[in-house]
């Protein structure tokens, strides 16, 4: 997994709520079996004015110009803004590999759902929560002439702007993982031995549970 | 100390705990062929065993075709994925139900079925309608494709504990009034996110009236108000429904299940971060307006106008939605006129759901204006027992199509699916834009709600037209 400590980019002003897991990445592209590739087509119904299907090339494809990734100040975006409720709906963790292979590393919004907020983590992107005052401030700053370009410090768990400093909240284990670029299971498997203990009483006090 | 069923499930299952994380130990594992294949793929990449097999059950359902199956699958994508569940099924030696198996079905439907969902349990699968499970007092919450290849690996999830909601339901439910409409009522008064970060408890005499099909339609549709967990308290019903499925415990084990059993219900003076009361007889049949489960109103209701709203950007949604509905404010709903009916989905496609709507079409014809009535079980099973009570007839014979089971056009994965602007009532979960084909226009409602509206072509109050 990718490592996120210093993170210095511009930021991307979806306006929406409740940006769901569906329009991240709409399921036709969810019949892959790998974890890559999913960039071209995030956001696929609202990017592009024709209908995306796997294995059709990006670069025949029509792009909606009013849609914001595809603004040229926001291209090289790698910050994502959005609204409240952002990653609603269906687990897909194809919704931050796509965000990902997109190539955003950290996404701001004033709350997140559960499910979408935990595989954010897993697979090296940051989600932070951020106040609804400082949702609307970054919303006009993204959205006037100059744009926003932000620095993420991780470590510190600040947003940096060019006058600011703001403080966020993170998990601390979840914040030494993603440091480190960890990966769960490596981290479970150390305790081994005591899910082996924990199965051996388990299994004596619940007994119609087989192992 | 007085616990939550909630607490008293989570306790079980700890493993060990640092900071207010804990390993939870997980007792089944459901696997479909969407969310697993990356999973299995990460597992053979670092080299890793699955740590108990015994505990995984899986079946493909999201791609499988409702028709023809006897060709195969036409689709390559979908057959790759399939394929691919097949593959790392035999080479992990997993207990499967292929798609040519009676047993085959919608996940959340075959689970409680065999009796692999068992009381105090914890269930986990890459679905977020794991939280169907909850109906029967265990601890079922759907997962990502890390997670699940993490519970693959070591058996165990990590989990920070919920905050809890208690959701009494007290009084009667009227005719024709189902545990849909229950759900979506919910949804309609706490909102999408109203159950975020909680687990919640469904209690109060309404819910000990429901069935467990009922029951678990509620639970279904607990992630649709952001919770991850919906939890019924056991009662006989819970017990009853259990006895004598395949993969129930028998002899003195049973005895000793249900000994345990009896007490996974939350204690009298357990305290809940949330408490919330609704009256059972307010509630009337549900339908969506909306793009997100949260639109909703009564059948009597007119569409709501957007700038009534306070909440800014609840008024920006709500006339996106509308404009992607194709709606105007203050429409009566029994004004919505519709293209195609959708009876199915791990919601509302048991063996109940069925019967409620087959009474609702009995020798009556789909409207003209209907251009496809869909009927999918969500199961092999089911669909044999309905077939046994003769109800495919009467679908048949009313105009439905009667199709083998899967997910079908809940999201559209196979070929069943809605064109650009079609419009739907649909039993299944989300209306999301697109969910149901890109540019489809979904309503939510009850098996009844939707056998009724294919009769008139239109939204009819179901307790007049029957
Ligand atoms: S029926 Fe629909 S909601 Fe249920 S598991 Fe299948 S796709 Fe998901």
């Amino acid at each position: 997994m990718l490592p996120i400590n210093k993170h210095h980019g511009i930021v991307i002003p979806l306006d929406r709520a409740n940006v769901d897991t569906d329009a991240i990445i709409p399921k036709q592209f969810l019949k892959s079996i790998k974890k890559s590739g999913f960039g071209p087509n995030l956001f696929d119904e609202w990017r592009y004015l024709d209908h995306g299907e796997p294995g059709i090339n990006p670069k025949n494809r029509e792009l909606n110009p009013d849609f914001i990734l595809n603004k040229h100040n926001y291209r090289d975006g790698t910050i994502l803004l959005s609204r409240e409720n952002f990653g609603c709906g269906s687990s897909r963790e194809h919704a931050p590999w796509a965000l990902l292979d997109y190539g955003i590393r950290i996404i701001l919004a004033p709350s997140f759902a559960d499910i979408f907020y935990g595989n954010c983590f897993k697979n090296g992107i940051l989600p932070i929560q951020i106040s609804d005052e400082l949702t609307d401030l970054f919303f006009k700053k993204a959205l006037s002439k100059i744009g926003l370009n932000l620095t993420i410090d991780l470590e510190k768990q600040l947003i940096i702007t060019d006058d600011d400093k703001y403080n966020f909240k993170v998990d601390e284990f979840k914040k030494h993982c993603l440091m480190n670029g960890l990966d769960d299971i490596g981290l479970t498997l150390v305790y081994g031995e005591d899910i082996k203990d924990f199965e051996n009483n388990y299994y004596n006090q619940y007994p119609w549970l087989t192992k | 100390m007085a616990l939550t069923l909630y607490e008293k499930i989570f306790n079980r299952h700890v493993v060990r705990e640092d900071n207010g994380t804990y390993l939870i130990y997980i007792d089944r594992h459901l696997v479909h062929e969407v969310t697993s294949p990356q999973a299995f793929e990460g597992l053979r990449i670092a080299d890793r065993e699955i740590w108990r097999t015994n505990s995984i059950l899986a079946v493909p359902d999201h791609n499988v075709p409702t028709t023809g199956r006897e060709k195969g699958i036409l689709d390559p994508i979908s057959k790759i994925q399939i394929d691919t569940l097949d593959d790392n099924c035999k080479k992990n030696k997993l207990m499967q139900f292929q798609m040519d198996d009676i047993r085959q079905g919608i996940v959340h439907v075959i689970g409680p079925e065999q009796g692999s969902t068992l009381p105090g349990m914890t269930i986990v699968c890459g679905d977020s309608h794991t939280s169907t499970h909850g109906a029967f007092g265990a601890l079922a919450v759907g997962i990502g494709t890390s997670e699940v290849e993490h519970v693959l690996a070591t058996q165990c999830l990590i989990l920070k504990k919920f905050k809890t909601m208690l959701i009494n339901i007290s009084g009667t439910l009227g005719d024709h009034v189902s545990a849909k409409d229950i759900a979506l009522h919910i949804i309609g008064q706490i909102g999408t996110a109203g159950g975020t970060g909680h687990a919640i408890e469904f209690s109060g005499s309404a819910i000990k009236n429901l069935s467990m099909e009922g029951r678990m339609t509620l639970c279904n549709m607990a992630i649709e108000a952001g919770s991850r967990a919906g939890l019924v308290g056991v009662d006989y019903k819970t017990i009853d429904y259990l006895k004598s499925k395949p993969f129930s415990p028998l002899g003195e084990n049973w005895e000793k299940a249900v000994t345990d059993w009896k007490n996974l219900v939350s204690d009298k003076d357990a305290k809940f971060d949330k408490k919330i009361e609704i009256d059972a007889s307010s509630i009337e049949p549900q339908v969506t307006w909306g793009t997100s489960p949260e639109m909703v109103c009564s059948i009597n209701d007119k569409i709501p106008d957007p700038l009534q709203e306070k909440n800014l950007s609840n008024q920006k949604g709500y006339q996106g939605a509308l404009e992607y509905m194709g709606l105007k404010k203050g429409t009566s709903i029994k004004d919505i006129k519709l293209d195609k009916i959708f009876i199915g989905s791990c919601t509302n496609s048991r063996i109940e759901d069925l019967r409620k709507a087959a009474g609702i079409v009995k020798r009556k014809k789909v409207a003209k204006n209907i251009k496809l009535a869909l009927v999918v079980p969500g199961s092999g099973l089911v669909k044999n027992q309905a077939e046994e009570e003769g109800l495919d007839k009467i679908f048949i014979n009313a105009g439905f199509e009667w199709r083998d089971p899967g997910c079908s056009m809940c999201l559209a994965m196979n070929a069943d699916r809605l064109e650009p602007h079609e419009r739907c009532a649909s039993t299944s979960n989300r209306n999301f834009e697109g969910r149901q084909g890109q540019g489809g226009r979904t309503h939510l409602v009850s098996p009844e709600m939707a056998a009724a509206a294919a009769i008139h072509g239109k939204f009819v109050d179901v307790r007049e037209a029957s």
